[in-house]
């Protein structure tokens, strides 16, 4: 299972952390600052798994900013790749050419998008289809609970 | 007015220091408050946003949590979606606030609006309790049963939390999940198959047992999978769904391990993904990577096999380097059950611990320490030894280590034992564990054929400068021992000669004796290999003896005492090469146990401390004057090799503790036959000291005693 994922900028900014198993506030900082020194020391061409304690460290860097997850042991490494690059083109879909700017701002719908396609540190939806429905729906709510 | 969300952002950074940063949390934060006190429900939501954005920057935010159950409370869905937010970002299992949230999820998880539902199944699903999950698994079961499939396959994913909590409800899920992965979505049967995943996971065999019925069900969907035409929802890099595929092979590997009808309902499949997929895409890797892990994992047939190991080599000579990482991974795991058929990739493997790439290089290092063999031994340990000079220095102490293991394992002979091992602590002699110097000494005590050779070799590495710490201690060992032999004749084939006399390995031990170090354990060993060498080197003798005397006043207590000891030898001309002789050769089945036998000791030895007095053991008897006779009860051999090599620096103990027959042993010898076992004289405040030779014996206080107050004058 997936036990974080994070969002951090080229300037070791976090722009989303999510947790799925139990951190304390002082193993979060912790293991921010070791997952940050630890991607954006690496250079371009290496491999995007990481050994990094208990668990894995599984990143990809997209433009200016580094999608990290940490996974089991055993968790198959290049379907949690291909999960990152799901939640990727989702949040594209969603902003159109998504960029940091977009998720500085509405960090909290990146966070809506990520629990459509995660859950508990599981994947929830194959489906960019579905999850780009579901997640318009809820704000189309939220616009008629605002004007009615 | 309240500040709109957008504006705080913008204000944040808009700062150029962190101070104003904090000035402007600060005042937000107070206005913030302000509005809660106030009970301003109007803009609770966007407050609350605010916060979310603050305590993402990493400032404290704990007085929002009361609002965020509020806003749950609240009946409007955009309320409920910014309280969950907050919910599951501000708060985690353990705060007791958690509990009060749990009526209104009860309430949610009825609602009629799917949405609404489903924000209470995730927020469950990421933070329940075990309290919570107790309370709300009948709502959640409920929901796995759910007209909207956008429900169910939260349901079955927020079940995982749930059993996480609560493993004893794990069976009464059973139901459910074989329902669902009967269901045409293929969200909910993603988290179907991640639910009897983690069921199988929990309840062990019997669960693997009760699903396995479900096997044709698994390879039908997997066939539907395979063989469906493009499906613009699913489709990624021209494969149906990988995702799920993923997840069902690995399923399939669950229940299959073990159970030859069930492998058997899925060789087809399995032959078929291994065949048809393209490996040209990540997302098709993916899908090989996972059947290759089934095939490995369940009863395959041989040709089956063949295929997979066939698909890893192909991995391991892609130039994607996550490709490489995996297929790597993969083989450490397919090692253990077919050596041959990765001992086929060697030379690849062999050349992916040189890689740029850390990961790349631990996971091959691993996978070759799996492939070594007694017959590839030589080839790889020389590789290894190779990549021990450039690898990083985090990589040192592991590899150092585990090149021993394996040399100690897998040496062909002992000559190049012994070698590959000075080799090794020539490089890295830092990380070096004791117990692999320990172990070559007791290798070369038992080869008197090639102790000359491994004498001559250690004292030509002890010459270089700064000799590393390991071999420092085997070479002062073997030096103390054998070094008469450094005079010998004889060299064995493509051997150096060493150009050695009395005096310059006399020269050399000063030297080394001169360094400055911080532990004194190799100051003391370095003072019993001189004493020795004073009965194999009979002319140097009085050179020996001047040097020993200049260590009667060091400041180290355990220095100190071995030089008084030792030049106290040099009194009893007599008894002196007798006390000096030989080492028996170390008995190489009792290092073990020996270890074992100090651990459970708590790292104390009470037992004759030294290499000397139990070599010399029957001794006392023919000298005592007093006609005497000690019981000439040789220390327990398990000690013996142990403490002779006097490697593990023990902290010392307490000469009380010493067992009456070695007390008598020693006080036989150097205390001329009086050995009343007095109470200790009072060495002042110093803890008694480990002798080098035995546990001194009272009546030997006395003839320490000078030395302790050489010890206190020089503090003065």
């Amino acid at each position: 299972m997936i036990h974080f994922v994070l969002l951090i900028s080229r300037q070791g900014k976090v722009r989303l952390a999510k947790w799925y198993t139990q951190y304390t506030v002082k193993e979060r900082t912790k293991t921010i600052k070791q997952v940050t020194g630890a991607v954006l020391s690496r250079g371009p061409k290496l491999c995007n798994f990481l050994e990094f304690g208990e668990t894995k460290l599984i990143y990809k860097r997209y433009a200016s900013l580094y999608f990290c997850v940490g996974v089991d042991q055993e968790d198959n490494e290049l379907a949690t790749l291909e999960t990152v690059h799901h939640f990727v083109e989702i949040l594209d879909r969603y902003f159109g050419n998504v960029c940091e700017l977009d998720l500085i701002f509405n960090f909290h719908k990146a966070y809506y998008i990520l629990d459509e396609v995660l859950l508990g540190g599981h994947l929830q939806e194959t489906s960019k289809r579905a999850i780009h429905h579901v997640v318009t729906e809820q704000d189309a709510l939220v616009e008629n609970a605002k004007n009615g | 007015m309240s500040l709109r969300l957008r504006e705080l952002i913008r204000s944040v950074r808009s700062c150029k220091t962190a101070a104003e940063e904090r000035a402007v949390i600060a005042k937000e934060c107070a206005t913030i408050r302000t509005a809660f006190k106030e009970n301003d429900v109007q803009y609770r939501h966007r407050n609350v946003a605010k916060l979310l954005f603050i305590h993402m920057l990493g400032y404290p935010t704990h007085f929002g949590q009361m609002e965020c159950l509020k806003l749950i409370a609240a009946t409007t869905f955009p309320e409920k979606r910014i309280g969950y937010l907050g919910l599951m970002l501000m708060l985690d299992e353990r705060q007791e606030v958690l509990m009060l949230v749990t009526n209104s999820l009860k309430n949610d998880l009825c609602h009629k609006n799917q949405y609404i539902a489903g924000l209470a199944l995730c927020a469950l699903g990421n933070i329940a309790s075990a309290e919570m999950a107790r309370d709300l698994a009948p709502e959640v079961e409920k929901l796995m049963s759910n007209s909207h499939a956008y429900v169910r396959k939260k349901a079955a994913l927020c079940t995982i939390r749930i059993m996480k909590k609560v493993p004893e409800l794990t069976e009464t899920f059973y139901e459910a999940a074989s329902r669902l992965i009967r269901d045409r979505h293929h969200g909910v049967l993603v988290g179907a198959m991640q639910l009897i995943l983690d069921i199988c996971l929990t309840n062990g065999p019997s669960a693997i047992a009760e699903f396995r019925s479900k096997v044709p069900d698994l390879v039908r969907i997997m066939k539907s999978l395979v063989l469906s035409g493009f499906t613009p929802d699913h489709d990624i890099g021209g494969l149906t769904d990988p995702f799920l595929q993923v997840k069902t092979l690995r399923l399939l590997r669950i229940l299959g391990q073990g159970d030859a009808t069930a492998s058997d309902q899925m060789s087809d499949i399995l032959a078929q993904v291994a065949t048809n997929v393209e490996g040209n895409k990540n997302a098709g890797n993916a899908v090989l990577y996972e059947c290759v892990q089934t095939i490995m994992g369940v009863e395959s047939i041989g040709g089956l096999r063949v295929l997979a190991i066939n698909i890893l080599g192909r991995f391991l000579s892609n130039r994607d380097n996550n490709i490489r990482y995996v297929a790597l991974n993969m083989l450490a795991k397919v090692v253990a059950v077919d050596t041959q058929a990765v001992q086929r990739h060697r030379s690849t493997i062999v050349d992916c611990v040189k890689d740029s790439d850390v990961s790349i290089r631990r996971r091959a290092l691993d996978l070759v320490y799996a492939l070594v063999n007694a017959s590839n031994i030589t080839t790889l340990t020389k590789e290894l030894l190779e990549y021990l000079m450039v690898s990083d220095v985090e990589f040192k102490p592991d590899l150092t280590n585990k090149i021993c293991a394996l040399v100690q394992r897998f040496a062909p002979d002992k000559r190049w034992h012994i070698d590959t091992l000075i080799q090794v602590m020539d490089q890295a002699g830092g990380y070096v564990k004791d117990e692999q110097s320990r172990a070559l000494i007791v290798l070369i005590s038992n080869a008197p054929e090639l102790q000359p050779y491994t004498v001559r070799r250690l004292y030509s590495v002890l010459t270089q400068s700064h000799p590393q710490r390991a071999l420092l201690i085997v070479g002062v060992w073997c030096l103390g021992e054998y070094g008469d032999m450094l005079l010998l004749d004889g060299l064995l084939e493509d051997e150096e000669p060493v150009a050695a006399t009395e005096a310059s390995v006399v020269r050399l031990l000063e030297t080394l004796l001169k360094e400055p170090m911080e532990e004194t354990l190799i100051k003391e060993m370095l003072l019993t290999c001189t004493v020795k060498l004073s009965s194999r080197f009979p002319n140097s003798s009085p050179q020996i003896k001047a040097i020993l005397e200049q260590y009667q006043g060091s400041i180290s207590l355990e220095v100190q005492q071995r030089a008084c000891e030792y030049s106290r030898l040099f009194v009893h001309e007599a008894i002196r090469p007798a006390l000096l002789e030989n080492m028996p050769p170390l008995n190489e089945d009792l290092t073990a146990s020996g270890r074992a036998n100090i651990s459970m000791e708590g790292g104390s030895v009470d037992a004759p401390e030294s290499p000397v007095a139990a070599a010399t053991s029957p001794i006392p008897a023919a000298i005592s004057p007093s006609g005497q006779v000690p019981p000439t009860q040789p220390a327990s051999p398990q000690l013996v090799d142990l403490l002779d090599m006097n490697v593990v620096d023990e902290p010392a103990a307490p000469a009380m503790n010493a067992p009456a027959p070695a007390v008598d042993l020693l006080a036989d010898l150097l205390g001329d036959g009086v050995a009343p076992p007095a109470p200790m004289p009072a060495a002042g405040t110093y803890p008694p000291p480990t002798s080098p030779l035995s546990a001194p014996s009272p009546a030997d206080w006395t003839d320490i005693s000078p030395a302790l107050h050489v010890h206190s004058s020089a503090l003065d």
